[in-house]
């Protein structure tokens, strides 16, 4: 008795759910549809003064951060690590690059918008570089040294706002989080184009291989002369980038930086939707595409409160119940059960009295 | 005396003694830098506040901190067998929740704190059981009992609840004296009771030991028959029943239910148990150094409440910074040691 069958060839659907985005891609799939049942314009599409309008690209809109952050997060996780300073550095960048443009000259030109993005690309960098050394070189446990930061990235944070909500009025960087190129909001542009590069940088080179071995056996791929400790380094420079784009993203969209407030528990959500997507904490194996479905089907959860009329209050007892049941879904332990209950209703049907034997 | 049974006692006696007392240093060593470290910067504290080295002073740091020592030792207990509880601020937040809701609509506050009790460890419970029958990581399962009692929270009031009930005004309010026109609160004693406990149950008995084993390498353990199933679960119902103890404790200590409180105290409870000495891939660590973490976590806030020109957010960067530097330093000393 086997747990995980090899899909046969002839049967098409077999095929289907067999692959690894299948429950994923349903799961989002349902809710979308649940949506549409209780909102008959949910799925549409409309433009307006030239911009794309509806509930799809709102979901995708607001999830843009999520989804940046949980692409970042996706690689670290491959390497078995942990990101969880993100959210601090999503305060970082937002309180550096509008304090930047608050207290520069002109804080309406387009070149103080481009240092102030600069700042907070610099600012990623320089944690992500920090958060790697303490992995890769001092050989600190992932969840702890970048727990490091998120104790104090957000004091650091609040040090630089001086503890206030610094609100800046500068339309160049008010676009980043809220303006429109090509009837698309800019945030889903800049989150598309991340997207394609980590793909086709970690697909297209040996960058993904390397990313899986050092996270299936880190001490293996040493061995076989891989420089674990560069890549390792690379995938947490990666996830503070990312972190800081969001950062941008947030703080542009509101047009403020908010310390306390900005990104707080984003690295939770980006952690689900890595998880959701179908990526092992264990590290190894990793989808991009997983990663993205994945937090699409968080941001679609926390519409469907809203479409569904159930109380805000309640949206957080919904995602913890969704969350457990995906993990247990994916938990191998649980197929392994569910396989079992799966084999023995056949046998039941043919032999009724092995039943008892059997469970 | 035979010769063989000499020389016997002399290997034993005077080889393995000092042998044994270096280890034994040198796994003391970070708890024992941690108490360094409190007792520098209570001179200091004195050194430059002169109404800082009193004894009321150290007292208060107790007072303010009793529900995190509680936090921690729970804490201290899921991290030696090598997992993490995330959940145990939003649980704290629960329990408050619960308790001032219960006690408004004019419920016995025996039978509120049997219930709050209850439900602190039923969701340790349930969790613990994910993590072992799921083998899904403690990260998550946690975090989603975070998510879960955090909602629940807000389920049951949007709004702060204020506690107005006898006995809970009563418990804030009192004051137990000590010699030298010193005292204590009643939330004190019950937070050191539950510390000793902690400390008996972790070197005198068979539970404590299965603890240190499992975090030690749990194949190991499984192998040598230990309870690694029972223990590891029991482990998460023990920190949800600290959490919801430690939930009354800020009860009393604050009057009030509110869905928002504790927050990030699961970080000050985790930052506490490091800061202790306690290394987070398990099977070391000391429940007394958690407490000294917790006071060491206090006093750095009394630093900035004495000093009045820092803002609170260097609370934050300064526990950040103390973190950092006990992960080197364990670090050091793992790598001498291992």
């Amino acid at each position: 008795m086997t747990s995980q069958q090899p899909a046969k060839p002839g049967h098409p659907l077999k095929t289907i759910l067999a692959h690894r985005l299948a429950w994923p891609v349903i799961a989002l799939a349902a809710l979308l549809l649940l949506n549409q049942l209780f909102r008959p314009d949910f799925l549409a599409l409309r433009m307006q003064d030239g911009h794309l309008y509806g509930s799809l690209i709102d979901i995708m809109r607001n999830g843009a951060p999520t989804i940046l952050i949980a692409l970042g997060m996706t690689l670290v996780i491959a390497t078995r690590g942990i990101d969880l300073s993100v959210g601090a550095v999503v305060a970082i960048a937002g309180a550096g690059s509008c304090a930047y443009i608050a207290a520069s000259p002109e804080p309406g030109s387009p070149a103080t918008a481009l240092t102030a993005v600069l700042i907070a690309v610099v600012a990623g960098l320089a944690v992500g570089a920090w958060n790697g050394f303490l992995v890769s070189t001092i050989g600190v446990q992932p969840i702890i040294a970048t727990l490091v930061l998120m104790t104090a990235g957000r004091g650091i944070a609040q040090l630089i706002t001086g503890g206030q909500i610094i609100s800046v009025s500068n339309d160049n960087y008010k676009a980043i989080g809220a303006g429109y190129v090509f009837t698309l909001p800019v945030s889903i542009l800049i989150t598309a184009a991340v997207f394609a590069l980590a793909a086709v940088l970690t697909r297209r080179t040996a960058l993904g291989t390397l990313i899986e071995a050092v996270g299936i056996n880190p001490v293996a791929s040493r061995l076989a002369g891989l420089r674990s400790r560069n890549i390792v380094w690379i995938v947490y420079v990666f996830s503070a980038v990312c972190a800081a784009f969001a950062g941008l993203m947030i703080s542009s969209n509101v047009t403020a930086a908010d310390a306390n407030n900005a990104g707080l528990y984003i690295e939770m959500d980006a952690i689900l939707a890595v998880v959701i997507g179908g990526t092992s904490l264990a590290g190894g194996r990793y989808t991009l595409t997983g990663t993205v479905v994945g937090a699409f089907i968080i941001q679609t959860l926390t519409t469907t409160v809203y479409t569904l009329g159930i109380p805000p209050e309640v949206t957080l007892v919904f995602k913890a119940l969704v969350v457990i049941t995906v993990c247990l879904l994916q938990a191998p332990k649980a197929r392994k059960v569910f396989a079992r209950l799966k084999t023995n209703a056949q046998s039941a049907a043919m032999e009724p009295a092995k039943e008892k034997v059997a469970l | 005396m035979s010769l063989s049974s000499t020389l016997a006692r002399r290997a034993a006696g005077k080889t393995a003694a000092p042998r044994r007392q270096l280890r034994g240093n040198a796994r003391y060593a970070p708890t024992l830098a941690t108490l360094g470290l409190f007792l520098a910067m209570f001179a200091v504290g004195a050194g430059m506040y002169p109404s800082f080295l009193s004894g009321q002073v150290f007292l208060n740091l107790f007072i303010d901190n009793t529900f995190l020592i509680v936090l921690a030792v729970g804490m201290t207990f899921v991290i030696l067998t090598g997992g993490i509880d995330l959940s145990v601020g939003a649980v704290v937040a629960l329990s408050m929740m619960v308790a001032a809701t219960l006690l408004q609509q004019g419920w016995n506050p025996a039978a509120v704190i049997i219930l709050v009790l209850l439900i602190g460890s039923t969701l340790g419970l349930a969790m613990g059981l994910i993590i072992h029958y799921f083998d899904i990581q403690p990260f998550i399962v946690t975090l989603a009992g975070m998510f879960l009692a955090r909602g629940l929270c807000y389920v049951i009031s949007l709004d702060s609840i204020p506690v107005t009930e006898g006995f809970f005004t009563g418990m804030a309010q009192a004051q137990i004296p000590l010699p030298g026109e010193l005292f204590i609160s009643p939330g004190v004693v019950l937070a050191l009771a539950i510390v000793a406990a902690a400390f008996f149950v972790l070197h005198h008995t068979r539970f404590g030991r299965t603890v240190y084993a499992i975090g030690g390498n749990e194949n190991s353990a499984m192998l040598m028959g230990l309870p690694v199933r029972t223990t590891k679960v029991l482990v998460y119902v023990l920190s949800g029943l600290c959490s919801a103890i430690a939930g009354i404790l800020f009860s009393f200590y604050s009057l009030s239910g509110y869905s928002l409180a504790a927050q990030g105290m699961e970080l000050d409870a985790i930052a506490a148990v490091v800061i202790g000495g306690t290394l987070l891939t398990g099977g070391t660590g000391y429940v007394l150094g958690s407490v000294v973490g917790v006071l060491v976590l206090g006093i750095v806030q009394t630093f900035i409440a004495y000093d009045g020109t820092l803002s609170s957010w260097w609370t934050k960067i300064v526990i950040g910074a103390l973190l950092l530097a006990f992960i080197l330093l364990q670090r050091l000393f793992t790598r001498k040691t291992g």
